[in-house]
């Protein structure tokens, strides 16, 4: 089992690989959660929770294709409910993984390192659970192909380029491709890695085949750094432009509440603010139950907790901007979003929101939170009710009582929205821990680089 | 090939082989390393010319993709905005260019290396499975001018490799 958790002394920062590890206890450590016989029991368990749960999923969606999206509690004026909320904070949960996986890499912050494997992959996941939404919502997903994609037809009928939605779909589709194809070519290396660590014929063979004959080439190396590198600079903007083409969907509309140009900034750091706070909900278990601690060290859960802090004040700002700037407008339907929300029939949304997102987080200016592991879990779950909440503000609050008072309205979901929500928390959660059995979850190759056998010397 | 414990010792022999004029050889490491490349001569790749040439691509085709459909095949007139509103086309114009130039890393980068290749003549060495674990290999082939049996096998156990073996070829 890995060391426990020791805070160093005052002004030193914990290590970020643990001591005395060398090339054969990373490739033995990583590799061995794969290749073992031993399925643990924990993991069963979980996955055979995680299978039920999409399994509703599966029946909630079913029953959706077949009744239509009556079913939901979406009404006039709010057209918009848990689909969206739910689409938009699972896209902001993948922002994280990139941000980690590409950001940090230019900025040449190795303590990415040990996280950015199973970042990627949550950012894949993730995105797959969003994708989901603006399918389903549409009623009749079917026809959402002429609607959504550019596919010659014999209706002759193309998609509105002019309209945030459309960017949507292709924002979105490059991101889940460019993830998967970092995500991808991160695996190759490490695959080479399972294969030769083999110990039965079938499994040498089938890695032997995801990992393409990769050897090691020092020439191979060299091309594969570079393409890594051109990656990372090319996801940095694609995860900028995605949340904020997500933020058009509302700021490009007239809807009080909706209509602000701070809309992209503000979503892009709440992204990233809910992204990190899942990247601590997936680590901190998955170092305790795999006994990675020397891996994943304090000092990953520390920067963490200070990028969450910082994207935190970003978005309490921005809060604090929206109800300004409808205050200083003087704009009668501005003046009324910000009276909804502090005193209407969802005020007490509003108020959870501020204790989620603002202040309970203000915990994490303390040290001895961003050290204690489980007090980050639950800081971390709260982050994310927040971030939920936030969209659910945003989404539900504006369309409920826009422009007339005879068309105001009230929104409430049903047993189907959340069950399609519940459902893809848990296939969120299969394919997570499918991946930790399959796939090695922290780059072997990456964390060879940190020990010090690692470097040439003069 | 010869096998060697540590990093340094790689890179020193990979110098002393290339001050020797051999230029057909390969070293094999566990994680990217750069001196590694340089010493045996590998320098500059077209990895990026082939990522720029996808991201053009990519961003022609998804501008003239919006121009054709808003402005030739289905022409709706929305609040009074040109056919051909440029501005509203930067954002799938950008997000294509990214596509293009991602699909061209990823498979310019595979295809310049020769991957997939499962077969290669080094995988036969016996101890080459480590070149994935924790140790660093020079391999320099016989297709080299320079290369003879005794000369090269002299010149690497200069460098006291764990071991230096013949690969079948």
């Amino acid at each position: 089992m890995a060391a426990p958790d020791i805070l160093p002394p005052k002004g030193v920062r914990p290590p970020i690989i643990g001591p005395g590890q060398t090339f054969g206890t990373i490739t033995d450590r990583i590799a061995g959660i794969v290749l073992t016989k031993h399925t643990p029991i924990f993991w069963v368990a979980i996955v055979a929770v995680a299978a039920a749960l999409f399994g509703m999923l599966q029946t909630a969606v079913g029953y959706l294709l077949v009744k239509g999206t009556g079913i939901w509690g979406i009404t006039i004026p709010i057209g918009w409910g848990f689909a969206i909320v739910n689409f938009v904070w699972w896209i902001g949960i993948g922002h994280a993984g990139t941000l980690i996986s590409a950001i940090l890499l230019l900025f040449k912050q190795t303590w990415r390192t040990s996280i950015n494997r199973f970042a990627e992959a949550m950012t894949i996941f993730a995105v797959m659970q969003a994708g989901l939404f603006p399918l389903i919502h549409t009623g009749r997903p079917w026809l959402a192909a002429y609607w959504l994609f550019p596919i010659p037809l014999t209706m002759g009928v193309w998609p509105q380029f002019r309209s945030p939605l459309i960017w949507d779909v292709f924002a979105v589709s490059t991101y889940f491709t460019a993830s998967f194809l970092f995500w991808g070519i991160g695996l190759i290396p490490d695959f080479a890695t399972l294969r030769d660590s083999a110990k039965t014929l079938v499994v040498r063979r089938i890695y032997g085949m995801l990992a393409m004959g990769w050897r090691g080439s020092a020439k191979h190396w060299n091309r594969y750094e570079t393409a890594y590198m051109l990656l990372a600079g090319l996801c940095t903007p694609l995860v900028l432009s995605v949340h904020s083409v997500v933020s058009l969907d509302f700021a490009v509309s007239v809807v009080p509440g909706w209509h602000t140009t701070f809309f992209p900034p503000y979503f892009v750091a709440g992204a990233i603010y809910s992204g990190f706070a899942m990247v601590l909900m997936l680590a901190i278990p998955f170092r305790y139950l795999y006994g990675m601690q020397d891996f994943i060290t304090l000092r990953h859960l520390q920067n963490a907790a200070k990028v969450m802090l910082a994207t935190g004040m970003i978005v309490a700002y921005a809060y604090g901007l929206e109800m300004f700037m409808g205050w200083y407008s003087q704009d009668k339907y501005e003046l009324a979003m910000v009276n909804n929300r502090l005193h209407g029939p969802y005020s007490h949304y509003y108020y959870m929101l501020i204790l989620c997102n603002i202040l309970i987080p203000q915990s994490l200016w303390l040290n001895k939170v961003r050290s204690t592991p489980w007090i980050l879990f639950l800081v971390a779950i709260v982050i994310n009710t927040g971030m939920w909440l936030e969209r659910f503000v945003i989404v539900v609050m504006s369309l409920q009582r826009d422009y007339i008072p005879s068309s105001w309205g009230m929104y409430w979901f049903t047993k189907w929205d959340m069950m399609i929500f519940i459902g893809t928390m848990g296939f969120f959660t299969l394919l997570f821990f499918i991946f930790i059995r399959l796939m090695p979850a922290i780059s072997i190759f990456e964390m060879r680089t940190l020990i010090p056998q690692a470097k040439v010397k003069e | 090939m010869a096998e060697f414990e540590t990093p340094t010792e790689l890179v020193e022999a990979a110098k002393g082989a290339y001050a020797a004029g051999y230029r057909k050889m390969d070293a094999y490491t566990p994680y990217p390393l750069e001196e590694a490349a340089e010493a045996i001569g590998a320098h500059h790749n077209r990895v990026a010319l082939v990522v720029l040439v996808g991201a053009m691509l990519g961003m022609i085709g998804g501008y003239s993709l919006e121009y054709w459909v808003s402005a030739i095949a289905y022409p709706i007139n929305v609040g009074g905005k040109p056919f051909h509103s440029w501005p509203a086309f930067i954002p799938v114009t950008f997000e294509c260019a990214v596509l293009g130039a991602c699909l061209a890393a990823v498979f310019g980068m595979l295809a310049l290396n020769g991957l997939p290749q499962p077969y290669h003549p080094v995988f036969n060495s016996p101890n080459f499975v480590r070149a994935s674990r924790d140790r660093f290999f020079l391999c320099i082939e016989s297709q080299d001018p320079r290369f003879s049996p005794s000369d090269t096998r002299k010149l690497l156990e200069s460098y006291k490799p764990e071991e230096i073996t013949e690969v079948p070829y």
